[in-house]
């Protein structure tokens, strides 16, 4: 059974026991985010970690995660609830094959418009939530959709309430707890964020990394989870496109795990830039003047 | 309590949170009474017992973008640790400098960076090009104003966007059925519209309305401008233009001609003969009754380009702004005086207009000219 935590560092102690390390600001953020019964929007590059806290934060409150992938042009069809035509259709047919439709027509016309022909989408499906435990609604790269749906989903988002015109008001009691994440590659509406506590989420320090990269791949030893953390640390500062993100650190320590490697040499570091570096461009700019300012950085720990 | 903490001893930590809100507001930050209360709230829960909890608490509910974490940072060690600002000293690293010229080829010459400077490189660059995208049309040789054209040239853009009447076939649900399309995809499934297909809204660039001052004083800008107006036809945006100024003459047809300059050349000659000087206002009426109100200006973007110096009578030329502004969608104002030091719009004809304009800019230069394609097409 979940608790409500007492204090950012219970929030902080429960999170890591589900293997996510958190900084005192993030922690202090979910404390906050929980018991005020807030929207949490995170920002942050991508990699970070946004939509694992989320899914983290389902494990841990053992509500369903319920995750809203944003994209250009998304409206209330996808993200609420549609009507399943095809379904009210073969309804319609299957009446009136079996004469029905006309025996009976205000019945079958009411059952067009019930719940068994109603679609329900992500935000829907968290608002109106019947299970035990209020769910965890992931609302991810909200950056993605246009300008009309966050207008939409600020309505949706202060008063945890839809009317769908059919059937009635849905939702209410349990309200879900709401991770809006975006990578800002547009600046998402004031309006939205006032709403939302937020907090810019930053790559980790290097004893966090450090850590984070032994809990994730358990089969590396310290020193070489070490090794990775700075060699990644000097990567971030050699103005890649993309510089690797904690999901990069934690593909590329496993890598190593899984080839048995216990030290960085310079042919591991080329035969695993791959799980590290995703641009050719940001590859070939390491691996031509950038693997022995690496090797400097991993060995100086 | 922390020591550093006792501004919470004497006020209740509504008040405490309240005047912290202000001072981010001092410092330029965008702080509502709704971000403050929950800040308030926050605080109710975290204690003010704890620095780090009153630190978080604050930065995830009055501020909302990473910008503005360095501006907190500072407030919140002003107010809450009571530090003096001006204590705060930072040991810059020395910065060497180094100039690269562009040569005549364009590309520039950069000296090697790994120099034995400790601290960053500053790459000033120094590019013929670049000078020239800020002087004065007023004052440019005709070797400059030549670049400058070939420079405009290369510039494109589209006016801003409308809906248009017609329709296309959309990837997304809409209001509005494709009943040809959803029946078309219904004869492969015996006669049942199973998949539904739909259409949306096309959209067009609006039209743009030039209105050029061709005084004697205004030429060098009028002939900027109408390169200008050429770019936009290259960016398929319909452009009409006028010269106004001392009677209305219509030159869109010469924009679209080898040599737009020869028709302004020849509406301003119309101007030099005519002794009266500028009548902004009058001339204006004389576009809305016989062009604008009719349907040209209507949802266009106007452009105005004119220092505001009006013989005639101010209330008249601001009474005709006024019923452009009702039809138009948008009136920029270009006026290259704005961006002498000091200027202030103070020409009686500028006055009487500014409060029909959406948008006042230099246009004095290519850059300025920029800032007006922004403007055109936001």
């Amino acid at each position: 059974m979940f608790n409500f935590p007492d204090s950012p560092a219970a929030v902080s102690a429960a999170l890591s026991d589900h293997h996510y390390l958190t900084d005192d600001g993030l922690s202090t953020v979910v404390y906050l985010a929980i018991t005020m019964q807030r929207p949490l929007f995170l920002e942050g590059d991508a990699g970070v970690g946004k939509t694992e806290l989320a899914k983290v934060l389902a494990a841990w409150t053992g509500g369903e995660l319920i995750r809203l992938q944003c994209y250009e042009g998304i409206d209330a069809s996808q993200a609420l609830y549609e009507w399943d035509y095809t379904r009210q259709l073969l309804h319609l047919r299957t009446a009136e094959a079996s004469g029905r439709a006309e025996s009976d027509s205000q019945a079958v016309e009411d059952e067009l418009y019930s719940e068994r022909f109603l679609i329900r989408r992500p935000l829907l499906q968290a608002i109106d939530y019947a299970g035990e435990h209020r769910p965890v609604l992931l609302i991810d790269e909200v950056d993605r959709a246009d300008d009309e749906f966050e207008a939409f989903l600020l309505e949706i988002l202060s008063d945890h309430t839809v009317t769908i015109p059919e059937l009635g008001t849905f939702g209410g009691d349990k309200p879900p707890l709401v991770v809006v994440t975006s990578n800002r590659t547009r600046d998402v509406h004031d309006a939205l964020k006032r709403r939302c506590l937020y907090h810019w989420v930053d790559h980790p320090d290097l004893e966090r990394e450090v850590k984070i990269i032994r809990l994730k791949a358990p089969e590396v030893d310290a020193d070489l989870a070490r090794q990775v953390a700075l060699a990644v640390k000097a990567m971030r500062g050699m103005g890649l496109y993309k510089p690797p993100g904690v999901a990069e650190t934690i593909d590329w320590s496993t890598a190593l795990g899984k080839l048995g490697e216990s030290a960085l040499t310079e042919e591991t570091i080329s035969a695993t830039l791959g799980t590290v570096l995703k641009y050719r461009e940001d590859q070939e700019r390491v691996s031509s003047q950038g693997i022995e300012v690496i090797m400097a950085a991993a060995a100086n720990g | 309590m922390d020591e550093t903490l006792t501004n919470g001893l004497r006020s209740s930590p509504a008040r405490i949170a309240v005047s912290f809100g202000r001072i981010l507001r001092g410092l330029g930050l965008e702080v509502p009474v709704s971000r403050v209360t929950s800040f308030i709230e926050a605080l109710g829960l975290l204690g003010l017992h704890e620095r780090d909890s009153v630190y978080w608490a604050g930065r995830a509910t009055l501020i909302s973008d990473p910008e503005e974490v360095g501006a907190y940072n500072r407030a919140f060690e002003v107010f809450w640790e009571q530090k003096r600002p001006s204590g705060i000293e930072v040991e810059l690293p020395p910065i060497s400098v180094s100039l690269a010229v562009d040569t005549e080829d364009g590309t520039g010459d950069i000296p090697d960076a790994s120099d034995d400077h400790a601290g960053p490189t500053l790459q000033l660059r120094y590019s013929p090009t670049e000078t020239l995208r800020e002087k004065d049309f007023a004052e440019c040789s005709d070797r400059e104003l030549d670049e400058l054209r070939r420079l405009m040239s290369g510039l494109r853009f589209a006016s801003s966007l409308r809906p248009s009447r017609r329709r296309l076939p959309s990837k997304y649900q809409t209001r509005t059925p494709d009943m040809r399309r959803t029946l078309r995809s219904a004869l492969a499934m015996g006669g049942e519209p199973i998949v539904r297909k739909f259409l949306q809204k096309d959209r067009r660039p609006r039209r743009l309305v030039l209105l050029i001052d061709v005084s004697g004083s205004m030429e060098p800008y009028a002939r900027a401008l109408i390169r200008f107006a050429h770019a936009t036809v290259v960016g398929r945006t319909r452009v009409e233009a006028f010269a106004i100024g001392t009677r209305l003459t219509r030159i869109t047809r010469e924009l679209s001609s080898r040599d737009p300059d020869a028709a302004l050349r020849a509406a301003s000659q119309a101007v030099n003969d005519w002794s009266g000087g500028t009548r902004l206002g009058a001339t204006l009426r004389e576009f809305n009754d016989l062009w604008g109100l009719r349907g040209m200006a209507r949802g266009a973007i106007v452009v105005f380009l004119s220092d505001g110096w009006d013989r005639g009578e101010p209330e008249m030329l601001g009474e005709q702004m006024q019923r452009l502004h009702r039809v138009s969608h948008r009136q920029v104002w270009v006026n290259p005086l704005k961006h002498t030091p000091g200027y202030a719009p103070l020409a009686r004809g500028m006055a009487a207009a500014l409060p029909h304009t959406d948008d006042f800019i230099e246009g004095h230069s290519f850059e300025s000219l920029e800032r007006l394609a922004e403007a055109v097409s936001a």
